[in-house]
């Protein structure tokens, strides 16, 4: 596995390290990023609490749960795929990161699903909204948050799925230590975005649905 | 003049635009914030014009607040946020640890393609017909009436505002992994705390204002969003949302000048920096409460009285690092062997200008007296105090200080002298009568105001004229000594850092050998010699 170093660096170990490091505190940023939506979601549960659960009551529990499992799982090959990493095992390590990717488009696609629905439903805040007056006006402040965040954390979906398909490519042909590293980054951050899913099927599901 | 550097390593468009040197890529950032400079600086020009007179004689009510908040939001984001960080600081990290290149230089060369997007799109948003929200897009305005270009503007600093996290983010990195054999964090010159506390706010705090700028844009395209009074959104949850960005920033905008400071008040009074590690630590402080006193920018919103007092306290302890800075700046003044070099006189410039921005600062943190100042020119000159007063004049001094190492030339040492003072007296009579003209109640942001305050602006449009001269000068004669200047030495200050220890420019390797650093920075011998960090 023979790579260049760029100068700036002593060794391929030291190169690597750094690259990880970097996506810690990327990951420290985006964090932040999604801090500030969910700050201003819980100022509104904290206000209108009995329309965030009827909003929440109208959102798709069953795609939400099956999202959940498919992302889930995608994070488990991932993180096989980072164990597998290795010139005889690449063709595994690729195959397991094919199967992340099906599994991130089939939660692309079941997202998509869930919005038409959602457009059929009137739930969409400036296009036709329709809801029951009493909790009408929180209840679009839930849909805007409910979209603004699913929308954000789809494209992180999207950018991830990219990584990974560089990154199986990569693997099948020829990997290199200098993949590993890139691969251990990637799957850091595929981590995080099913971190912050898990976080948000609470926020969006959840509320009103028991007792 | 070293014979081989990255000056002259390449002449092609190409060796320039896609260059991953950081040497190049401050210089690409160097030419860029001079144009911004011109462009807020126009707005500040046409302002002051207009207010020479109590009538309205240039612009329109409209026109006028199209002017202001185009100054604010050229200033902060595209000059003032990236000034030290992104040129000096880009140039001389690598060569202050002793290191090769940043941990990322394509991250870094695209952190300047990110910038120039923002800024084009910023600048669509201004010749398109401009803002008039203020650079702080307050809604539900912004959202919801203003009939200006507000979308393309929030995503102009949207955009900018990934350049700002990927410079963060490479900083942080390159200082704690690229650092020479022996220099451990105590050995570290304080520009380096001061930049790694800017980066860890710019990590922290531009995530959340770009989440606010998607909401804003977001309920301007949709006509309903989460700040909407209508439906019972809050629109003081976006003051909150916005501040707790914005104050942070106001740091950024300051600490990198502090940094630059520190190293000019010790280069010119041949003394190693009085209390060290106090003023290190005083950097991560002033970044970590500079997080929690956002609030103070809504005294008079309606928020509540027990966070209103919260904040207030929090605003005053923020205060103490600050102060332990220039009081230590004034220790290691003492008793030195002190030269008026031009970068000096602007370093004691800062220290002056610095300490009546902040105690300004302390007044506003007091809720009476701020309910009284609120939205008045006391507050315009409290910050431009700051932000002027101090982070333009650090940038000013760093400039001239680094400005051997970075073109090869020593400038003209009379007149850049002289434009110093000049800056001094022009930046004071421009922007003291406006404290008068806030303790007199003349309230921000109108360009009409009763016949009495005319004195006064008369006297803040007479100091514009001098300052603007004032900061035209080195245009002139830096770009002299670009190509008539006399050579430099690798080390023209006798200065100990290791950026002076390699030749002047440097060779696009930056060091021939790896520097091992052997002592703390700034050490002097008793008859005043550098003693470099690496001998």
């Amino acid at each position: 596995m023979p790579d260049a170093v760029a100068p700036q660096f002593i060794s391929t170990a030291h190169r690597d390290e750094t690259a990880e490091l970097g996506m810690w505190v990327f990951l420290a940023t985006e964090v932040l990023l999604f801090g500030g939506l969910i700050l201003g979601y819980f100022v509104y549960r904290h206000s209108y609490p009995a329309a965030f659960a009827a909003a929440s009551r109208h959102t798709e529990i069953v795609i939400g749960a099956a999202n959940t499992a498919i992302l889930l799982t995608s994070s488990f090959l991932v993180a096989c795929a980072v164990d597998a990493f290795a010139v005889e095992t690449r063709k595994i390590c690729a195959g397991l990161l094919s199967g992340a990717i099906l599994l991130g488009l089939a939660f692309i696609i079941l997202k998509g699903v869930e919005y038409a629905d959602e457009y059929r439903e009137h739930l969409v805040p400036g296009i036709d909204f329709n809801f029951e007056a009493s909790e009408a006006n929180g209840a679009q402040l839930f849909f805007v948050f409910y979209f603004v965040a699913t929308a954000i954390h789809a494209l992180h979906m999207l950018i991830g799925i990219g990584l990974l398909a560089v990154m199986a490519t990569l693997t099948w042909r020829s990997p290199t230590t200098r993949h590993r590293a890139a691969l251990h980054s990637i799957a850091l951050y595929w981590h995080f975005v099913d971190v912050v899913w898990i976080f948000l099927f609470a926020l969006i599901y959840l509320p009103g649905r028991s007792a | 003049m070293n014979e081989d550097n990255y000056l002259n390593a390449g002449y092609s468009l190409r060796s320039w635009f896609f260059t991953t040197d950081h040497k190049r890529i401050a210089i690409l950032y160097f030419a860029s914030l001079i144009f911004f400079f011109f462009v807020g600086g126009a707005a500040a020009t046409a302002i002051r014009i207009e207010l020479a007179t109590p009538q309205a004689d240039l612009v329109s009510s409209d026109m006028y607040n199209r002017l202001f908040t185009m100054h604010g939001i050229i200033m902060v984001w595209f000059f003032l946020i990236p000034s030290i960080p992104n040129t000096l600081g880009n140039f001389i990290v690598p060569l202050m640890i002793g290191a090769r290149d940043l941990a990322f230089p394509r991250l870094n060369l695209l952190s300047w393609y990110l910038f120039m997007l923002g800024g084009a799109v910023t600048l669509f948003a201004i010749l398109a017909g401009g803002v008039d929200t203020g650079w702080t897009f307050y809604t539900p305005f912004s959202t919801l009436y203003s009939n200006s270009y507000v979308v393309a503007a929030v995503m102009g600093v949207f955009i900018a505002g990934f350049s700002s996290i990927l410079t963060g983010l490479n900083f942080i990195i390159t200082i704690h992994r690229l650092r020479a054999p022996g220099l451990t964090w105590y050995r570290l010159p304080l520009f380096l705390w001061s930049l790694y506390a800017t980066s860890v706010i710019l990590v922290l705090a531009t995530p959340v204002l770009a989440m606010t700028l998607v909401l804003i844009a977001v309920e301007r395209v949709l006509g309903v969003g989460i700040f909407d009074p209508k439906i019972g959104g809050d629109p003081l949850l976006f003051q909150h949302l916005f501040w707790f960005y914005s104050h942070p920033a106001v740091y950024i905008m300051i600490l990198p000048g502090m940094g630059v400071i520190n190293e000019l008040v010790s280069c010119f009074s041949r003394k190693q920096v009085f209390g060290y590690k106090f003023v290190a630590w005083a950097s991560m402080a002033i970044a970590a409460v500079g997080f929690l006193v956002w609030g103070h920018h809504m005294f008079v919103s309606g928020q509540s009285l027990l966070a209103s007092l919260v904040f207030s306290f929090m605003s005053f302890i923020v205060a103490v690092p600050s102060a332990i800075k220039v009081f230590n700046w004034t220790a290691t003044l003492h008793k030195g062997s002190i030269h008026f070099d031009a970068p000096m006189l602007y370093a004691l410039a800062f220290i002056g200008l610095f300490t009546i921005g902040g105690l300004t600062g302390l007044f506003l943190a007091c809720l009476a007296f701020d309910v009284h100042a609120t939205d008045t020119y006391f507050v315009v000159a409290h910050f431009h105090y700051i932000m002027v007063g101090g982070m333009v004049t650090a940038y000013f001094g760093g400039l001239h200080y680094w400005w051997p190492k970075i073109t090869g030339r020593l400038y003209p040492e009379y007149w850049a002298r002289a434009a110093a003072v000049l800056i001094f007296f022009g930046f004071n009579l421009t922007f003291f009568p406006q404290f008068v003209l806030g303790a007199e109640g003349m309230p921000r942001r109108y360009h009409v105001y009763p016949p009495e305050f005319q004195v006064w602006n008369v006297l803040s449009s007479g100091g514009a004229v001098i300052l603007a001269i004032a900061y035209l000068m080195p245009m002139f004669y830096l770009g002299y000594s670009l190509f008539f200047g006399r050579r430099a030495t690798a080390n023209p200050w006798n200065a100990p850092g290791l950026e002076w220890q390699t030749p002047s420019p440097p060779p696009e390797h930056n060091f021939d050998t790896q520097p091992v650093v052997t002592r703390a920075p700034y050490q002097y011998s008793p008859d005043f010699k550098a003693e470099p960090q690496n001998a």
